[in-house]
């Protein structure tokens, strides 16, 4: 299984076609990470100083820890996938984007979408349900951004020059019937006037829960990994075998899990679920294996590169899927439901996978894009690292705290207050993590920010030289 | 996997399957649930929220209180309780020797100490606990003897778990206790306790206002930050207002000050006062503690 693509004239095509788009899906991807882990960090800090910026209702933890969530997934994981997405589809079908200008139309809506969203939430407008947290009107303007962006993907991928799919394409493709699905029933059922009764409109939010921030974005960044891994890897992608099953099990047990055991809802739901939970570890060990034989022996020397972002990248959806099974586990959830097992669980998922395999994938294909390397190579680096520490000094704490504050809780003998303590000398640490992600974030917003304005630079000096030129020789001639 | 149509089949198959299964069904299953009748009364359960409390659980939506707080009781089992109420015409010491007839019954053999240890010096006083931690069988076992002799007893149920032995709930939370909440507030962290029968545990409302405003007013080592926005502190009118917060000194408005909760803090009260989750259902059994006089 080779990448067989058309490395001929038509690159500088794709690339031109693609410059606009994802300058602007990235540009305010990096806006939102920012937003988010600021967010994040304030919330952080509120379990230390529980009336740090408490005067101010706006930022109660209640509002700031999902505004912080959705400003990662929606404001930067979704617009940054879609992008990375857009130039796969480009590349792997061997022409230029097609609409190229809707896109840009799309981006920009989506990001106004994530600013309503945002700013609702902080203001009080919230939902109530989790990753739903979005008013109504935000709601929609992600939707219909959403839309716009599969036609322009989807019509590339339609218009490919090759008949033969790519195992990408499954991944990548998937995705994009993916979130329009869950994300207009969910909205339409849970952000409506009349709810759904009862334990009805948790069930569906814990439906649309687990098949976007688990399987949605497994199927955009397993379908990232695969094609950036043997690319940089300069190797084929191994066993498609093994890829083919690791997609069809991901989509056909993944999308079962999520209800929590022991939740006040008929027994056979979240039996089910705990059953498509332990069926979820065969993709997990395919895309390992996969990973593992594509990777290990070549010589890539990554240094803080793509390459290292999206290996990263991998290991933590191993790890961040093996804690989801395990969590969903009888046994185990009687310990870690309602602990910050979960939160660590989801930030893992969010920063440590999906973030960082985007980040690799940017980094890799911006300079292609932009015709001209990245302007400060170092601080990509310096990025590299930083994620990777503060990735694990986030998660791990989280995991420790909320199996110690788990088993405490679970001994009725142990006073409340003595099981939240416990659980708050960990986030002292992780909240350095936090602080570490939002540094080498800052460092990937330098990079993207100065090519865009080296870009728009670029733009305005040519404009201005061809202002000036022709009109010097008409008036000349006249 | 060679064409867009099969993957497109695929996705569609997956999700769609699993959209009937947690979208659809549980529409059709609970979509239309009514009202349930509480436990061996007439009674019907759970009852529309009052005004206010409606309204606080918008203000507890907005603020988000569910990052923190969860609003469902696990219970891990159930034990049963078997209580003398009555000895007919045997007296007290002849029903201590009945009872030692019954420990060579094989279901009973293992509760021998218990029960001995439980009649050691009683005199005959009543209602008298013979049997606790039990399982159904010994406990309806027990009842079926005692009630062959013509002495009357009560089996109660009781709701085990760490989560009811701290007090959060009488027995675990069902479906039927969240019919009218809109939106449902589960909750899926415990960084504060639990809430599920917050109106039951600490029903007074001025202990909840000073604690919204002042946690730590109430519990010292409180971590929930202070929600001095949702009161007002102004100047003593004429007459102290009767809303007026009393708080400890180190806590309570300056001199010439009180301070008076606004609408918002009132109607988070009334629907956390609303929570309660004390009452038997069919899908969870207990024996309330009333009952057992």
């Amino acid at each position: 299984m080779n990448l067989t693509e058309n490395n001929s004239s038509c690159d500088r095509e794709i690339n031109d076609s693609l410059r606009v788009p994802l300058l602007a899906l990235f540009g305010g991807a990096a806006v939102w990470l920012i937003v988010g882990l600021v967010l994040g960090l304030i919330a952080g800090i509120k379990f230390h100083a529980p009336d740090f910026l408490g005067a101010c209702p706006v930022m109660t933890y209640g509002r700031v820890a999902p505004a912080a969530n959705d400003a990662v997934l929606y404001g930067f994981c979704i617009p940054a996938a879609l992008g990375v997405a857009l130039w796969i589809f480009a590349r792997l079908s061997g022409q230029p984007l097609a609409l190229p200008l809707v896109p840009v139309v799309a981006a920009n809506l989506w990001h106004l979408g994530v600013f309503i969203g945002t700013a609702g939430i902080l203001l009080g407008a919230s939902s109530g349900h989790t990753w739903l947290e979005y008013p109504r009107a935000a709601a929609v303007i992600l939707f219909a951004a959403f839309m716009l962006i599969a036609v322009s993907a989807a019509a590339t991928f339609g218009w490919r020059r090759q008949q033969e799919l790519y195992p990408s394409h499954w991944f990548l493709f998937a995705g994009l019937l993916w979130f329009p699905w869950i994300y207009s029933t969910a909205n339409i059922l849970l952000n409506s006037h009349q709810l759904p009764r009862g334990v009805v409109q948790p069930i569906i939010g814990w439906w649309f829960a687990n098949n976007l921030v688990f399987v949605w974005l497994a199927l955009v960044g397993v379908g990232t990994a695969f094609y950036f891994l043997p690319k940089i890897a300069a190797r084929p992608l191994a066993n498609s075998g093994y890829v083919l099953l690791a997609f069809l099990t991901l989509v056909f047990f993944g999308t079962w899990c999520g209800i929590p055991q022991g939740a006040p809802v008929p027994a056979w739901l979240p039996t089910l679920s705990s059953v498509a939970a332990a069926l979820t570890l065969v993709p997990l060990l395919a895309i390992s294996i996969v990973t593992l034989k594509t990777v290990c022996g070549s010589n890539v020397s990554c240094k803080g590169g793509p390459f290292c972002f999206i290996r990263f990248g991998v290991m933590s959806f191993i790890v961040s899927g093996i804690l989801y099974v395990s969590a969903a586990c009888p046994q185990y959830s009687r310990i870690l439901n309602f602990t910050w097992f979960g939160a660590a669980q989801t930030q893992l998922q969010l920063l440590g996978f999906a973030a960082m395999i985007l980040f690799g994938a940017i980094y890799e294909l911006l300079p292609q894009v932009m015709g001209k390397p990245l302007p400060q190579p170092a601080l990509a680096k310096a990025h590299f690292y930083l994620s990777m520490i503060g990735v694990l000094l986030f998660f791990v704490p989280l995991v420790l705290a909320g199996v110690v504050q788990g088993e405490k809780l679970a001994d009725a003998n142990i006073p409340f207050a003595d099981a939240n303590t416990a659980a708050l000398k960990f986030l002292r640490v992780s909240t350095t993590g936090q602080m570490l992600i939002l540094l080498g974030a800052l460092l990937f917003a330098v990079n993207i920010f100065i090519m865009t304005i080296q870009w728009k630079l670029g733009i305005a000096k040519t404009v201005i030289a061809y202002i000036k030129s022709p009109l010097e020789t008409a008036e000349v001639k006249s | 996997m060679k064409t867009g149509l099969s993957i497109f089949i695929a996705a569609f198959i997956a999700l769609g399957t699993s959209w009937c299964g947690f979208v659809l069904a549980p529409l059709l299953q609970l979509g239309s649930a009514q009202q349930t009748v509480i436990l061996q009364t007439t009674d019907n359960w759970p009852l529309q929220r009052t005004g206010a409390a409606t309204l606080g659980l918008q203000v507890y939506r907005a603020y988000g209180c569910a990052a923190c707080h969860t609003e469902q009781v696990r219970q891990t089992g159930s034990a049963f309780e078997v209580t003398l109420t009555s000895l007919g015409n045997q007296k007290p010491a002849d029903f201590i020797e009945f009872t030692k007839s019954l420990f060579v019954l094989p279901g009973l053999a293992n509760y021998t100490n218990a029960i001995a240890a439980s009649l050691n010096g009683w005199n005959g006083g009543l209602p008298k606990t013979l049997l606790t931690a039990t399982d159904k069988d010994v406990a309806t076992e027990m009842a079926d003897r005692l009630k062959a002799v013509g002495v009357k007893s009560e089996t109660a149920i009781i709701a085990t778990g760490p989560d009811i032995a701290r007090g959060w709930g009488s027995r675990l939370s069902v479906a039927a206790d969240f019919l009218y909440d809109q939106p449902v507030q589960l909750g899926s962290l415990r960084a504060g306790p639990d809430l599920a029968n917050i109106g039951v545990r600490a029903p007074d409302a001025n202990w909840q206002l000073a604690h919204l405003y002042a946690p730590k007013s109430v519990t010292p080592n409180s971590t929930m930050p202070s929600f001095k926005f949702l009161f007002e502190v102004r100047k003593v009118g004429a007459s102290p207002s009767p809303e007026a917060l009393n708080l400890p000194k180190e806590f309570a408005a300056a001199d010439g000050f009180e301070i008076v909760p606004k609408p918002a803090a009132k109607q988070l009260v009334a629907y956390l006062l609303s929570l309660k989750a004390n009452v038997p259902l069919y899908e969870a059994p207990f024996t309330p503690a009333t009952a057992a006089k």
